[in-house]
């Protein structure tokens, strides 16, 4: 996936108001399979993955029995005995490896997949126009968090509609060998719709607006869901024990020692990945993802603060290479598509 | 990729165009490539001093910030406040209404003005950005 195609700008547009295509084939495909599968993923997982219907997909998290952070997820169930686990591409060895040695105990069989999906996303407003009639299953009674197996273009592949952009908007989970082919279809299909290929930097300007983590940033091993007001993903009500279970109830029960807060500026200037962050001229923590936002026309930021900063009324200040900014506290996410 | 044969160039990937004793200049085409989308530019103010190879403003695009260096030695006399306006000229014409900052170089002994000796020609320019990948 390269950066940019052409204009990131012009990207982020095409995608908020018509639609983007994207080549996420980097992304790692772990596949279960067995009468195990769904219990293997109860413990290795922190979400409630046994209790997942055919056809339904999910957030979710792999934690270290510290509870820090080692990926997030997403989890397709795509059979009573079949999931398919979507990881990060620089996580996908840590996620197959952990998934493996938590799973010995159950009657579940893990590999990696990764090789056998070229991955395409189309997102936006226009994406269900411009994907219903190349495809083989009803697009309009596909809900959000759902996906089916099916064609597009003629070529056999897994269909969700799920991403990471605040959009509507499909994931094609396809075979390598039919990727240019269906790819060229999307893009011919979306042309006059105003459909443009999106690249990472157009990807990350979507997600930030979103308000949406990217491990790296917002996510990481000295980190647990809680911090990222993301404890929601942790399913303490599923029976049995989970790997990270002792450790999260903890964090639960203590509170988050930092929260993961929207930050608005009124500044020609952005505050950027590790920018440090002040309140009333001291510093609280720091700005873990920031770039001009397209929709807003102004740059935006999400930054960890010391737990209680938010609501302390504090006046806070971004250092932007050696300048204060004055930032505004913003209600995560800045954008939320109109539905 | 366009690199104008008239221009001389640094290996921070600014450009200078000298007319008499006074220099324009902005970024590459190639640099601009690279930045991606401009949005803000910060420029040294009019009647400032210039040093050649120091940093005297900066280049704020979607993914990055980047220093502004001056390939000259001098006094700032104007600077493009449309960029203030429309940062995007910086990629869309990037030797013409993208320009930067002018400014007033000292005269050699001939009345021409004092270039550092490190400039790069054209050829020598595109050498470089090869070389980069």
């Amino acid at each position: 996936m390269p950066l940019r195609y052409g204009s990131e700008t012009a990207e982020h547009q095409a995608v908020r108001h018509a639609a983007g295509l994207f080549d996420l084939s980097h992304m790692g495909e772990i596949r279960l399979t067995g009468p195990g599968a769904g219990a293997a993923l109860d413990y290795a997982l922190t979400g409630y993955l046994s209790t997942l219907r055919p056809g339904r997909a999910r957030y979710t998290m792999i934690c270290a029995p510290d509870g820090g952070v080692l990926d997030d997820l997403v989890v397709y169930r795509q059979g009573e005995q079949e999931f398919l686990v979507i990881a990060n591409a620089a996580n996908t060895a840590v996620v197959y490896g952990e998934l493996r040695s938590r799973s010995a105990g159950y009657d579940a069989a893990v590999s990696d997949a990764t090789a056998d999906y070229a991955l395409i996303a189309i997102q936006g407003p226009a994406a269900a126009g411009i994907l219903g009639p190349l495809v083989s299953m009803d697009l309009g009674a596909m809900k959000y968090y759902t996906g089916a197996f099916g064609d597009v273009a003629g070529r056999p592949a897994w269909v969700a509609r799920t991403g990471y952009t605040g959009e509507d908007g499909f994931e094609v989970f396809g075979q390598p060998p039919d990727a240019v082919h269906v790819w060229e279809a999307l893009a011919s299909a979306g042309a006059s719709a105003g459909l443009l290929p999106a690249g990472l930097a157009a990807r990350d300007t979507l997600r930030l607006e979103a308000g949406m983590p990217l491990y790296g940033n917002e996510l990481g091993p000295d980190l647990t869901p809680f911090e990222a007001g993301l404890g929601r993903v942790v399913r303490f009500d599923k029976p049995g024990d989970f790997v990270g279970r002792p450790a999260l109830a903890a964090r639960a029960s203590a509170g988050p020692r930092r929260e993961l807060v929207g930050l608005t500026l009124r500044s020609r200037r952005v505050a950027r990945h590790g920018y440090p962050v002040f309140a009333d001229g001291i510093q609280a923590g720091t700005v873990t993802s920031g770039a001009p936002s397209p929709t807003l026309g102004q740059p935006i930021a999400m930054a960890y603060l010391t737990a209680g900063t938010g609501a302390s009324n504090a006046v806070l200040t971004v250092g932007i290479r050696g300048e204060t900014v004055p930032a505004q506290l913003t209600e995560l996410p800045f954008y939320s598509r109109s539905r | 990729m366009s690199i104008p044969a008239e221009l001389r160039y640094t290996q921070e990937h600014e450009w200078v165009s000298v007319e008499g004793t006074l220099a324009s200049v902005g970024i590459t085409e190639y640099a601009a490539q690279q930045l991606g989308d401009v949005v803000y530019v910060s420029l040294p103010s009019v009647g400032s001093a210039v040093t050649a190879g120091e940093p005297c403003g900066e280049v704020e695009s979607v993914k990055s910030v980047s220093d502004l260096y001056s390939p000259v030695d001098g006094e700032v006399t104007e600077v493009n406040t449309e960029l203030d306006d429309d940062p995007s000229l910086v990629n869309a014409e990037p030797y013409t209404a993208g320009w930067m900052f002018r400014v007033r170089v000292a005269q050699d002994g001939h009345g021409d003005a004092a270039l550092p000796p490190d400039l790069l020609s054209a050829a020598e320019y595109e050498e470089l950005t090869k070389s980069a990948g």
